[in-house]
């Protein structure tokens, strides 16, 4: 009979690409400089990694079909074991959690963990790959779009809770200066409220600068059991939780108000983390923001605060940088950019900088001690959420 | 204690077409009988899901979507792993290692009858600059890793032929096959020429059908069932995914996995104490190769030992006595948990008619089929260790 104790899970290195919306490099160009970069942060070389997990978005971008198998060398898996997780949006912090079963189960020692996304080689634009996450018969033949499904969504969220267009749109307007101190940000800009109400209108109540933009990207993480990384560095971090909650296929049945899946993904991972009041002590939070109600909408989901007071937190500058609850300090989806696999991962990256006092301009004051990221994904219907600790 | 065993399955029997159900309904079926034999119920008792599927393979952009609710997973904690199902067996297994999960559901499916461009999905899966220019059928491939393999081990076509002899033979004992047949190895050899050494007859056809399994930790296997299969050992692996630079005569991806596999298990000979296996067939080659990948017979054995009939039904070290791919059905992410099916019945005493006696521990193992280079291994047995 086997024992293995519960391994406690820890990062030693990240790595990042530049985040584009035509990036010359391939897929595996990108992986490989992702990969390449969390290893020589954390000292390490390939041969030293056990296990690699993966995570990419639908395979229509690329036109690569069993992608995952595509990437296997360039994401360090040359006769590793290797696994491609696929939660739709949800990928990029799920591969961290999956990243963190890996050595949690005693199986591994080392696991490298890798998100990518090539949006742009979809023509004539990453858009049209997403008519096709719709049922065939149910939803398609209304020629449904991924935008119109999300204004409904807005629009239900700024209607139960009496929310107004300006206030959302200063999340917009924070995370894209957050992101002018990320090195590798797509859209960092100084813009006003008024900016966003201004812009295209492309699906009421949806405009264009509350959207994130298409990109092409990879980031990666080396994640480590607790002997390995106490030799490889003195200030490890820690993952204390790991949560996913997927909900109904039926996206119509449901009150799109509230995220419950992201509420119930929260609440495995704070669980494992045995964090009793989130609000209280989680000191700083990545929550997904492809579009700038989304990062409302999720901070109610991770129970960051109350149902329908994330907006007023956000007038309240809360949820700057230097306020009591800084709220995607690196610029999020909206700043950085959106290469979906690596979106997630991204965001897993910069609360690894952030715990360890590394994130340089976009340092958080007061020195952090846990942190938490979170993506979402499929019809509005997935959580995976990540804990990390000092 | 962190060893995990498989405490129930499910299976809907596989078909070559089933235009009666959709894949929604054979996932539900396949879940149900799976709860129904772990006596457990999904809305509460299980900790996590794993779903096991493609996007090409259904025809949706993020499939994952498509999947809770006819497992009985909505607002749970599922999740899909882009790969064959024993790699999500493997994935189960870590999370039941972890100690945070004491439940887990396993599923893959294939609903192949509705793929009516085959070959060109399969197409998609080649390098788009350097190989799928060279455009067409892309199982010439596995005909090239024929050829390669016969040369390497001296194996001839006539024995190749015997696997395909053998397993549709044995299928004709399991109902829950779609390719049962009687042929000889005349029939094998002068059916259509396809791919150069493959004819028609070497070449698994496809089949429908899903597959769930329940896995539970040792405190809950023993709470749900008096024969739990305990998962020894598990492993996966991947080689390079530029074809040119591989070796083709070898699958150093199942020599990886199974090192893993054995290792974890603490098998040292695999030969003396592994009973039976269940290895991928796709192509008849196939199960040569993969059985000298996986040390059950040294390089250049595999075919001498069909031949002489040793991994026969009743022999030494059966192979494949569910009929394999080519008696079952090559069935997509399924077609893994088809293996492992076979392991956990035999392990129960409940094959029937093809029941080997006094089995204790089998091994299942698979492949993800042309054009990629990963396989896995599963260790299963009655005895913890």
């Amino acid at each position: 009979m086997r024992m293995f104790g519960k391994k406690r899970v820890a990062v030693v290195g990240a790595g990042l690409t530049l985040f584009r919306r035509n990036m010359k490099e391939t897929g595996r160009e990108m992986c490989y400089e992702a990969a390449k970069m969390a290893l020589d942060s954390a000292g390490l070389t390939l041969s030293d990694i056990d296990a690699v997990t993966y995570g990419s978005a639908p395979d229509a971008f690329d036109g690569i079909h069993m992608k995952g198998e595509n990437m296997t060398d360039a994401s360090g898996a040359w006769r590793k074991p290797f696994s491609r997780v696929y939660t739709g949006g949800g990928t990029g912090v799920f591969a961290m959690d999956s990243g963190w079963w890996h050595i949690a189960s005693g199986l591994f020692d080392t696991c490298l963990v890798v998100g990518e996304e090539k949006m742009s080689s979809c023509y004539p634009h990453p858009a049209y790959a997403f008519t096709t996450i719709f049922d065939p018969i149910m939803d398609r033949p209304h020629g449904t779009t991924l935008i119109w499904i999300f204004s409904l969504e807005m629009h239900r969220y700024m209607h139960r809770h009496g929310i107004k267009k300006e206030q959302i749109a200063l999340v917009s307007v924070k995370n894209k200066r957050n992101a002018l101190d990320h090195p590798c940000a797509q859209l960092g800009a100084k813009i006003t409220v008024e900016d966003v109400l201004n812009s295209e209108i492309m699906c009421w109540p949806v405009q264009r600068l509350d959207i994130s933009p298409t990109s092409d990207g990879a980031a990666a993480l080396v994640l480590a059991s607790e002997d390995v990384a106490k030799k490889l560095t003195d200030n490890p971090v820690w993952i204390d939780g790991a949560g996913w909650c997927i909900d109904s296929t039926y996206w119509t049945n449901r009150d799109l108000y509230y995220p419950d899946y992201v509420e119930y993904a929260a609440r495995m991972a704070y669980k494992m983390a045995k964090i009793k009041n989130p609000p209280k002590e989680i000191d700083v939070a990545e929550p997904y923001d492809p579009f700038d109600y989304k990062e409302l909408h999720h901070m109610e989901g991770l129970l960051l605060c109350k149902k329908g007071e994330a907006p007023k937190l956000t007038a309240e500058g809360v949820t700057q940088r230097d306020g009591d609850l800084p709220i995607n300090p690196s610029g999020g989806l909206l700043g950085v950019g959106n290469p979906i696999g690596a979106a997630g991962v991204m965001k897993c990256c910069e609360i690894f900088w952030q715990l360890r006092g590394e994130a340089g301009k976009r340092q958080v004051p007061g020195d952090p001690r846990t942190g938490v990221a979170q993506a979402w994904g499929d019809l509005m219907q997935y959580g995976s959420v990540i804990v990390m600790r000092r | 204690m962190r060893d995990a065993a498989i405490v129930g399955v499910g299976c809907t029997g596989f078909k070559p077409i089933t235009p009666e159900v959709s894949y929604k309904e054979l996932m539900f079926e396949a879940a149900t009988r799976a709860y129904e034999d772990a006596g457990v119920n999904p809305r509460k008792d299980i900790d996590a899901f794993v779903t096991c599927a493609e996007d090409y393979w259904e025809g949706y952009s993020i499939f994952d979507e498509f999947v809770p609710d006819q497992l009985g997973a909505a607002l749970r904690h599922l999740f899909t792993v882009t790969a064959d199902g024993l790699i999500g067996l493997g994935t189960g297994y870590m999370l039941i290692c972890t100690g945070e999960f004491d439940t887990v559901v396993v599923e893959a499916h294939s609903k192949a009858s509705e793929l009516l461009t085959y070959p060109n999905i399969v197409a998609h899966a080649f390098d788009p600059v350097f190989n799928r220019p060279l455009g067409g059928h892309p199982y010439y491939f596995a005909g090239l890793e024929m050829a390669r393999f016969m040369h390497d081990t001296r194996t001839t076509r006539e024995q190749c032929a015997q696997v395909v002899v053998k397993n549709k033979k044995n299928a004709l004992l399991n109902s829950c096959a779609a390719h049962a047949a009687n042929v000889t190895v005349e029939d094998v050899i002068n059916s259509e020429p396809m791919f150069d050494p493959l004819n028609r007859l070497d070449i698994s056809p496809h089949a429908d059908g899903c597959i769930v399994m329940v896995l539970a930790s040792y405190r809950a296997a023993k709470k749900l069932t008096d024969n739990p299969i305990w998962i020894r050992g598990i492993g996966w692996n991947s080689d390079t995914s530029w074809p040119e630079t591989r070796d083709w005569g070898r699958a150093i991806y199942t020599e990886k996995a199974a090192e893993m596999a054995y290792k974890l298990a603490g098998i040292h000979s695999p030969r003396r104490e592994i009973a039976f296996a269940e290895v991928d067939d796709e192509f008849s080659y196939k199960e040569l190769q993969h059985l000298e990948a996986l040390k059950l017979c040294g390089k250049g054995e595999a075919g001498k030992l069909t031949e002489e009939g040793v991994t026969g039904r009743k022999s030494d070290l059966p192979v494949n006595v569910s009929g394999g791919l080519l008696g079952m059905g090559y069935a997509l992410e399924s077609s893994g948990l088809q293996r492992a099916l076979e392991v956990v019945r035999q392990l129960r005493g409940e094959a029937g008619k093809r029941q080997i006696p006094n089995a204790k521990t089998g091994l299942a193992q698979i492949w993800r089929g042309v054009p990629t280079a990963t396989g896995a291994v599963a260790i299963l047995s009655t005895e913890m260790k």
